[in-house]
């Protein structure tokens, strides 16, 4: 990580046309695909939930689905901050931006789901569902969004030669954020999941206690 | 199934709660609408497809939940989930008791909506009724399955739109598109897209509903 941070911030070369701002795509372009990621292991995990109804499963599950949240959060936080001098809007209603946006929301609401709920066997259950169901969704919202509206950067498949990454530093350190943020998002989930096991070790001790 | 969809609808005839809030809530609504925005712009015959889902689904969300409850009350619930039939059919049965009333207020609404807000050149074609029929028949299963899963937890009513609205943002964005189509007389090759997803979004949905409420209803 602190390999990664060194080369996005000293080593690589500005991009030519973008400047210094170019630097927080390293970040952004990662932390998205991450994002998208943990929530499809989320929908994975929950279908294994439902199946088996493992504790393991629903605990990967929740960790993933909690810090894709995170992810999708900083991805909208880092997007405008570049959107602003680049494309001169925070914000525009283009199908990458609304996608991520509506993403956000349907996992803020499985977790919200599982907060209002407690730790009861049903719910869990519940959030499973859920989790299965959010990510039937988007597909439907991917092609419903390109419908409504088709301009978003791509960077890897630009058509200018002279454009994008070209620098052989630019991938490595393209490639290194990459990496080290694979591995925040396993060390975070891996975290986490720990934490909910300790957490429902002490529930069944106080249970324990109070019987 | 049809012995689910007969109950609720006994229930419903017999108190008229549902619906009657239903209604109520989507004129408030309409009220909200004819206050806050500039009445000029709402006569723009495009502008009603969008207004009357955004009226539907803020009203609808709400009436939906009424639904779930009353199973809740009494220990009805319990008796769904012993009840010797297939779990996938109590989800048909109160999606499709869902759907009717969201229909009959559907229907309603609209000719309400277009008065109240004085829309001008309007031609509705065929189309229309078919964008209202997917459009409710998506909304219907998303509501009742959201409502079954918000039912159990505190809160239940703030976590119910926050469940289902997301869900529905694909719905939302094709029905507003072909019902405008319909109240403007468009033909409907011009929005085939838009209602093959509308059908896809409603197959997928109960599809989804049917399959997994055997968890949802296991007590």
């Amino acid at each position: 990580m602190t390999a990664a941070l060194w080369l996005v911030f000293v080593v690589v070369p500005s991009e030519r046309v973008q400047g210094v701002v170019q630097r927080i795509f390293y970040f952004h372009v990662h932390l998205a695909w991450m994002a998208f990621g943990g929530f499809v292991v989320t929908a994975g995990a929950s279908v294994a939930y439902l199946a088996r109804g493992s504790r393991v499963a629903d605990r990967l599950a929740e960790a993933s689905a909690e810090v894709g949240l995170v992810f999708t959060s900083l991805v909208l936080i880092t997007g405008p901050l570049w959107a602003r001098p680049i494309w001169g809007v925070w914000w525009t209603w283009d199908p990458r931006l609304t996608m991520t946006v509506v993403l956000w929301a349907i996992y803020a609401s499985y977790l919200m789901l599982r907060r209002l709920g407690g730790r009861d066997e049903v719910i869990l259950r519940y959030a499973a569902v859920l989790g299965v169901v959010g990510v039937l969704d988007i597909p439907l919202l991917i092609v419903a969004i390109r419908l409504w509206r088709g301009i978003h950067p791509a960077v890897m498949l630009s058509e200018d030669p002279d454009a994008g990454l070209t620098d052989p530093i630019m991938m490595w350190t393209f490639a290194v954020t990459g990496v080290a943020l694979a591995l925040l998002f396993a060390w975070l989930v891996a975290l986490r999941m720990q934490f909910a096991a300790l957490d429902d070790e002490v529930e069944a001790l106080t249970a324990e206690d109070l019987a | 199934m049809w012995t689910i969809f007969r109950k609720d609808l006994a229930i419903e005839r017999r108190t008229g709660e549902i619906l009657f809030s239903l209604l109520l809530l989507a004129l408030l609504v309409v009220l909200v609408f004819a206050f806050t925005l500039e009445l000029e712009r709402l006569r723009e015959p495009r502008l009603l497809g969008g207004l009357l889902w955004a009226t539907l689904l803020l009203a609808g969300t709400l009436a939906l939940g009424r639904s779930m409850l009353l199973e809740r009350e009494a220990g009805a619930w319990t008796a769904l989930a012993l009840a010797p039939i297939d779990r996938g059919s109590v989800f048909l049965g109160k999606a499709a008791a869902n759907l009717l009333l969201l229909l009959i207020a559907a229907a309603l609404v609209l000719p309400v909506m277009a008065i109240l807000l004085g829309t001008s050149r309007l031609a509705p074609s065929p189309l229309l009724g078919l964008a209202i029929l997917l459009g409710t028949t998506g909304m219907a299963a998303v509501g009742t399955l959201g409502a079954a899963l918000a039912s159990r937890t505190r809160a239940r009513e703030v976590l119910l739109p926050i469940l289902t609205f997301p869900l529905l943002v694909p719905l939302l964005i094709a029905v507003a598109r072909v019902t405008s189509a319909g109240l403007v007389g468009e033909a409907p090759a011009a929005v085939r897209p838009w209602l093959v997803l509308l059908c896809v979004f409603d197959l997928v949905f109960l599809t989804v509903g049917w399959l997994t409420f055997d968890h949802v209803l296991e007590d």
